[in-house]
């Protein structure tokens, strides 16, 4: 009962902050439709321009929009509004539940923003393969979930942009998410272990075999998820341990 | 119930061995200067913080038990309220956290927050937001509610009027501890004061019997061209100063120097006589550090 009280109240806060929602559902989307949309007859890496395109931008926009939903735990640690809430039942653990479901429900809204766009723009799939794109890149975006919260215990609110958006730059531009890294044989396998990497690829599924994703997904993003989780905890204890 | 309580924050000990019982129904005063180490104790008691040594218990159960169950409200000294949420919403969130809170509406009326319950939290004044942020802690309808300074940030009225609503919940039966550096504020609504220095309890008692502990009472009459010399030697004087055509005189036993003043000096006029303040008897325990040990 009061889970789904405090739940519903996050969730209406991370709606009403307009400013958030605007530049980050606009990035991604007028990123698309200018680059997507003046290069829509072209193809790359053997599908049209516009669906290579689109599946960057997905696994883009919403890695951003799930770290920096969690990064804003930030601003409340700096305001104490944590500390007023660590002395009320609320559980830790229902706080940062709340974090995650408002950072994937604004990075499912990115994606279903930049699918409507994507049917503007001519690119066709069946049913399945939308639905199998979207399942793949709500399971890898699990470590970003983490790296949110992480960063948010890290990161100090007036350092919040710079970090977030270096970083989920830095992990969009190694994975792919802008463009192929070229043919250097180095920084592929390089990239290969970077959890964005098959983030990117799942919002390519269409390009691959039956047979994808690979164990080797799978293993990334577990190896990921633990670590960074492992940080977060440790993150969390020494910040409520020493105010 | 506190006991043996140690903090430190690096090569600061902010808390140095407090101990303190505290019954039931009863509201208590930590006073203190800045720095005594009064918002470092709230946080012991409120888990907050984890003591170097000595152990809180609240109600028989750990500060983090007693927090969970909902026995606990509190209000920090620092904090400001989420955004993008009406005053309404915020208290009906956070009362949504308790097993058995108090109704939105009464306590959005009892602390005066009625009046701009849909409003968003963002826009409200220094005033305003202290009194949902009260709202906060009393929604939990909690049997102890902690007040780290609770009218700090407040200008003389809305101190007034924070410590009227304060009076009315008190009188509910509710345990209240509150820290404070006003020293009128703990002598006006504390039952038992008790006065931290340096991280360390030096008195601990009605605030009438912190004042008496002090040396009691002043007298002051207009009495030009005597010696002191004189009056010192009155029965109850323990020192004398002029202040003008003035003596102040203060005393251990002021009815008996009273008497005596008025007996051996029918000149005296314009007597008064007054309590040592608490903010004397504070003053006194600041300066010198009476009553504290060396570290």
């Amino acid at each position: 009962m009061s889970k789904a009280t405090y739940l519903r109240a996050e969730i209406v806060r991370t709606f009403r902050n307009r400013r958030f929602l605007l530049f980050s559902l606009g990035f991604p989307l007028v990123l698309f439709l200018a680059v997507g949309g003046a290069n829509k007859d072209r193809s790359l890496s053997g599908i049209g321009f516009a669906l290579y395109y689109m599946s960057g931008m997905v696994a883009w926009g919403s890695m951003v929009a799930i770290v920096s939903s969690g990064a804003r735990i930030s601003t409340e640690r700096q305001t104490g509004w944590t500390r007023q809430l660590r002395i009320t039942p609320l559980r830790t653990r229902t706080y940062f539940t709340a974090k995650i479901v408002c950072g994937y429900l604004l990075a499912l809204l990115t994606i279903v923003v930049l699918y409507v766009a994507g049917l503007f723009l001519d690119v066709h799939l069946r049913v399945s393969e939308w639905a199998t794109m979207t399942g793949l890149v709500l399971v890898g975006l699990v470590p970003f979930a983490v790296l949110g919260v992480l960063l948010g215990h890290l990161v100090k609110p007036d350092s919040l942009g710079p970090a977030v958006g270096g970083i989920t730059s830095l992990f969009a531009l190694l994975g792919g998410a802008w463009g192929p890294l070229g043919s250097s044989r180095v920084l592929t396998d390089a990239a290969k272990c970077l959890p964005s990497f098959w983030l990117v690829q799942s919002a390519k599924v269409v390009l691959h075999g039956p047979a994808w994703p690979p164990a080797e997904e799978w293993v990334v993003l577990a190896v990921w998820t633990l670590a960074l989780g492992r940080l977060a905890v440790l993150v969390y204890q020494r910040d409520t341990a020493r105010v | 119930m506190l006991s043996g309580l140690r903090k430190s924050y690096g090569p600061i000990e902010a808390v140095r061995g407090v101990d303190l019982a505290i019954a039931p129904g009863e509201t208590v005063a930590l006073l203190g200067p800045n720095g005594a180490g009064k918002s470092t104790t709230i946080d012991l008691m409120l888990g907050l913080a984890r003591p170097d040594a000595g152990s809180v218990s609240l109600f028989g159960l750990a500060p983090a038990d007693a927090v969970a169950s909902g026995l606990v409200g509190g209000m920090l000294q620092t904090g400001s309220l989420v955004e993008h949420l009406s005053v309404r919403e915020l208290v009906a969130v956070v009362a949504s956290l308790y097993p058995d809170p108090l109704p939105v509406d009464e306590v959005l009326d009892t602390t005066g927050a009625a009046a701009y319950a849909d409003q968003q939290t963002t826009k409200l004044s220094g005033g305003q937001t202290q009194r949902v942020r009260f709202a906060l802690a009393l929604v939990a309808n909690p049997d102890l509610l902690v007040l780290d300074e609770p009218t700090a940030a407040l200008d003389v009225e809305a101190r007034r009027d924070f410590w009227a609503t304060m009076r009315g919940v008190a009188s509910g039966g509710k345990t209240i501890v509150f820290a404070t550096h006003y020293l009128e504020e703990a002598d006006a609504y504390a039952d038992r004061v008790v006065l931290l220095v340096r991280g360390q309890v030096v008195a601990d008692g009605p605030a009438t019997e912190i004042k008496a502990r002090v040396g009691g009472r002043t007298i002051r009459a207009t009495l030009p061209s005597i010696d002191l010399a004189e009056v010192c030697t009155l029965p109850g004087v323990v020192t004398a100063d002029r202040r003008g055509d003035a003596i102040v005189l203060s005393c251990s036993n002021s009815d008996a120097a009273l008497r005596a003043l008025l007996e051996d000096f029918p000149a005296a006029r314009d007597i008064e006589v007054r309590g040592a303040g608490l903010e004397e008897a504070f003053l006194e325990f600041v300066t010198d550090g009476r009553g504290v040990p060396a570290p």
